[in-house]
């Protein structure tokens, strides 16, 4: 019987890793899941430029190119995968599942994205007044995906 | 002699009961009907004053009248074009934004100054029928006579669109427009929400574009089940009447961003965590990027003013 203490200890340990597991088999979830990651690591490198671009943060050209440079490669990555079957409209997620039905156009909205962000990197180096008026253009790229994709 | 007529005669109790039963009815019915006579504003509301385009142009921006009058997801010029077709699903069926343009046949161009004035701060049509208030004309209703008529002179240089306006698709109890009248009477007010004496200029500057222009509450602040607005929960959030989710409340108990926050949020759509505005807020934004700097850093300095109400 002192054996089912240690028994019931590795079988607990087996609970604790096996859950983050299961967790990564449920392709609907690890597809959020990745969006939410993209998503966050825009907002990351938007808070570089934005925060100069705003005055909290003093302007540092090398500084902002470095971080548009990460955007401009972050519009470039292939999302197909991102949003499939059954990952949009659903609890945990505020993408609209119209995305799937107007393909084309979500696509023209991230390559519009594209456009902002290779102009933002020109501007990063230029100076602040350059940075601040890409800013605004990528802001709208932004809200231009998220007003008809996103529930809010 | 029989049926109906014998009934009319009505001899027996029976009789009694009907005929009170019927002039109850009639008295209800006439009850009814005065009380939802369309309340307009006299004809010489509107008289001497003087319209400044100009001025009309930052209204309809801080209105929003492109967001649902426009054809959705038209951007650019195509945003002037105002043909109507916003949908509005709500839990008394699907509103359609009618055709606002200046085409005297299908939008509002042989309108008058005085009709104009009564559809936006009354919600009656020139021909007197009520409209709903998926329409903000209980926004509206606290504008300055003189930004209505200035907003009209700016929508008269806009295009003429022929495009007819969709109807609405209602059920059943909600197509008698007459019944509006009994809703405005419970609702619509020139009132302000945020009603402290000791606003500074700036923050009564605020207040008149979210309160009256903005018409933040339309979404912001939840309602009843009548539809109408929940007075003592002003922008305190709630269940989203047109789908799923709920739509956040921004009363300083939920919004704690910073007035400089708020006011750059309203230009750019970014939150001070860089995510970025979605859905009809992205609409909003959109349009308050026109307005001047200072204009949005009152609607700021407003939102502190309103009373913290938790969602």
């Amino acid at each position: 019987m002192r054996h089912i203490r240690p028994i019931l200890a590795a079988l607990a340990a087996c609970a604790v890793v096996a859950l983050p597991v299961a967790a990564q088999q449920d392709p609907i979830q690890n597809a959020i899941g990745a969006r939410k990651a993209h998503m966050q690591l825009y907002a990351h490198n938007l808070g570089v430029v934005g925060g100069m671009a705003q005055g909290a943060i003093a302007f540092d050209a090398a500084v902002a190119t470095r971080a548009a440079q990460n955007l401009e490669r972050l519009a470039n990555i292939d999302e197909t995968s991102y949003w499939i079957e059954g990952s949009l409209g659903i609890e945990g997620t505020k993408a609209l599942p119209v995305i799937l039905e107007t393909p084309d156009d979500f696509l023209a909205k991230q390559d519009g994205m594209k456009t902002a962000a290779a102009a933002l990197v020109a501007a990063a180096g230029t100076d602040l007044a350059a940075l601040q008026g890409a800013m605004g253009a990528l802001g709208g790229a932004c809200g231009s995906c998220h007003q008809a994709y996103r529930s809010r | 002699m029989t049926g109906p007529v014998g009934i009319a005669k009505g001899t027996g109790m029976l009789g009694t009961l009907i005929r009170w039963a019927v002039g109850a009815g009639i008295a209800g019915g006439a009850a009814f009907w005065v009380l939802t006579d369309p309340v307009t504003a006299p004809a010489s509301a509107t008289e001497g004053i003087v319209a400044d385009p100009a001025r009309g142009e930052v209204v309809f921006w801080a209105g929003g009248c492109a967001s649902c009058h426009a054809a959705p997801e038209a951007t650019g010029e195509a945003k002037l074009v105002l043909a109507g077709g916003r949908a509005l699903e709500t839990p008394f069926g699907t509103f359609r934004a009618p055709n606002i343009s200046a085409d005297p046949e299908a939008g509002i161009g042989a309108w008058t100054d005085h009709q104009f004035l009564n559809a936006m701060r009354h919600g009656v049509s020139p021909e007197g029928a009520f409209y709903y208030p998926a329409f903000p004309y209980t926004s509206y209703a606290k504008m300055t006579v003189e930004d209505v008529v200035s907003l009209r002179a700016f929508l008269a240089t806009l295009p003429a669109d022929a495009t007819p306006s969709q109807p609405h698709d209602l059920a059943l109890p909600f197509r008698l427009r007459r019944g509006v009248g009994l809703w405005n009477l419970m609702y619509l007010s020139s009132t302000w929400a945020v009603d402290a004496p000791d606003l500074t200029e700036v923050e009564a500057q605020g207040r008149y574009l979210a309160e009256a222009l903005g018409h933040c509450g339309e979404c912001h602040t939840p309602r009843d089940a009548f539809g109408g607005p929940v007075a003592a929960r002003h922008l305190a959030g709630g269940p989203n009447p047109s789908g799923e989710g709920t739509i956040p409340g921004i009363t300083p108990a939920t919004l704690t961003w910073t007035e400089a926050e708020i006011a750059g949020y309203l230009m750019t759509g970014f939150t001070p965590e860089f995510d970025s505005a979605g859905g009809h807020m992205a609409d909003v934004v959109q349009n308050l990027a026109r307005l001047a700097p200072g204009d949005r850093d009152a609607i700021a300095a407003y939102l502190k003013r309103v009373p913290p109400v938790a969602p």
